[in-house]
């Protein structure tokens, strides 16, 4: 794998992240996306995600996946204490390799999404949403 | 069997051969994440819905995993094609090994 | 001295910084077929306020969150809805009768959600919907009550208060209500606990500022009961009152307390006018 010298920087800068954030590591997220692709590479891109930007509440957040051709999707929320959120395996009468849910953010956070191609390939993507913290408790 | 669980569908009554329809479900369910504790600070345990699939006429249109991070009363929505009349049939797993169940019949001309 | 206090409290707590601050100006179809009115002309009543025009609190959440109500399939509150259709057809109590051996099928509740709180003068009160659901349940059906702001009884509100749903809201203020009307606007206005807040300064003085990350809104309830994102649950008025009096640090009255019923009448009369909303969605 090459790198050209922003994404270095940017491994750089997520090393750091990584060092000053607690739990959970990138580490496990990596490990999941490696469980789901086998370390095959991924493309960026031919995968859609779709999530506020701000969500008024981390309890409900709706977020859509879909990707032309995918046989699954796995989404990961990587600031969550336990990452995974859901995978959808799409069947021979899926209309569409699409689907919207509505999801559990622990806060402010990127979230992962990893789609598997009929041909075996796969792409991913990612999102960050902010999380407000709420003023009345009532 | 998890405490006031319901679930509700929604699909088109009828469809053409071929169309694509959209699918909406949601089941009551409290989703506990076993991240939580209680006022004595004991972890209150895990007791999720851990699987959800849609399928028609015996062929799966979604099989989901689905973990804690899924929101109290899950919500999914996604596409099926259909081909012939027959019965939707959408199964939720708990934790606790309870299935439920909710079908629902098209009639494509 | 104290007085110097409150204000510096004051600044800390309201903020119109953010660029989203101020309700929005979308319009909301439920269904794609009926359009609410979530605008409306400030009553007379209200004429010494300083609003100038009603607003749902429905105009103040994110986009994710309207589109949630505007679609009973999006909206999660239905599915109890739903719950509270089978209790409605479902025989207890000693006098072996359901909702429906009397009011056959809920849509008979058409127009009631609108005018509650209302006068009652067999028993010369005012009567929330809640008093008037466990009434029914302990005098009529012989019936245990359901508690005030419980799930079973939010459900039920939501179901009788969907059969009103789009018409405007239009409580009685005047009449045998009034003294209970007048009550309830001098409880709006009374500061408590030790934040010393009256329910005025945040929703009449404030609405539209954010307090933290809360877009505060003009603290209607016509939307009541809230399937509320928070909790993801029904939320009934008495509760929700519950939980904005204990944020301003004071103890709160009980939910179904006459001042918490006189305080229902006055707040619902301030959304005269807009639509009836229940089941709505919330933050």
């Amino acid at each position: 794998m090459e790198f050209t010298r922003r994404e270095t920087m940017a491994t750089g800068g997520a090393a750091v992240l990584t060092a000053m954030m607690p739990v959970p590591s990138f580490a496990m997220v990596d490990d999941l996306v490696d469980e789901f692709t086998g370390g095959a590479d991924m493309a960026e891109g031919g995968v859609n995600l779709v999530a506020p930007e701000i969500a008024e509440n981390g309890n409900t957040v709706p977020i859509e996946v879909s990707a032309d051709g995918a046989v699954a999707i796995m989404v990961l929320a990587t600031g969550n204490p336990l990452p995974p959120v859901a995978t959808f395996n799409f069947g021979p009468l899926a209309g569409e390799s699409r689907a919207k849910t509505r999801i559990r953010l622990a806060g402010t956070q990127d979230i992962v999404a990893v789609a598997k191609m009929a041909d075996g390939s796969f792409a991913r993507t990612q999102k960050t949403v902010k999380v407000t913290i709420g003023g009345c408790g009532g | 069997m998890a405490k006031g669980v319901r679930p509700r569908v929604k699909v088109p009554k009828t469809a053409s051969s071929g169309d694509v329809v959209t699918i909406k479900c949601l089941i009551s369910h409290k989703m506990e994440s076993g991240q939580r504790k209680d006022k004595e600070g004991n972890k209150i345990p895990r007791s999720i819905i851990n699987r959800f699939t849609c399928s028609l006429a015996g062929e799966t249109i979604i099989d989901v995993a689905m973990e804690p991070a899924i929101s109290t009363n899950p919500y999914f929505e996604f596409d099926a094609t259909v081909t012939e009349s027959g019965d939707f049939k959408f199964v939720w797993h708990d934790d606790d090994g309870s299935v439920y169940e909710e079908v629902k019949t098209i009639q494509v001309a | 001295m104290k007085s110097m206090k409150t204000a510096a409290i004051a600044v800390l707590v309201f903020s119109a910084g953010m660029a989203s601050a101020g309700p929005d100006n979308d319009v909301l179809v439920i269904n794609g077929e009926l359009t609410m009115t979530t605008r409306a002309a400030v009553p007379e009543h209200m004429a010494d306020t300083p609003l100038d025009e009603l607003l749902s609190g429905w105009h103040y959440r994110t986009d994710e969150t309207q589109s949630l109500q505007a679609d009973d399939f999006d909206n999660p509150g239905m599915v109890f809805v739903d719950v509270a259709a089978d209790a409605w057809n479902t025989v207890e109590g000693t006098e072996g009768k359901a909702c429906a051996t009397c009011h056959q099928d809920p849509s008979t509740m058409k127009g009631v959600r609108a005018v509650y709180p209302k006068w009652n003068d067999a028993t010369e009160e005012v009567r929330t919907l809640a008093m008037q659901i466990n009434s029914c349940r302990v005098e009529n059906m012989g019936a245990d009550p359901y508690k005030y702001t419980g799930g079973k009884m939010a459900n039920m509100e939501a179901l009788i208060s969907l059969q009103s749903r789009g018409m405007p809201v239009n409580v009685a203020i005047d009449g045998p209500a009034q003294s209970d009307w007048e009550w309830g606007r001098e409880l709006y206005y009374t500061r408590t606990g030790q934040l010393e807040l009256s329910c005025a300064n945040c929703h009449e003085d404030n609405n539209g500022n954010m307090i933290r990350a809360d877009h505060l809104s003009q603290g209607h309830i016509n939307g009541f009961p809230v399937y509320r994102l928070k909790n993801t649950k029904l939320n009934t008025v008495h509760a929700r009152f519950k939980g904005c009096v204990r944020d301003t640090r004071a103890e709160t009255y009980k939910p179904g307390s006459p001042e918490f019923v006189a305080l229902e009448l006055y707040v619902a009369s301030r959304g005269n006018g807009l639509s009836v909303e229940g089941p709505s969605v919330r933050n």
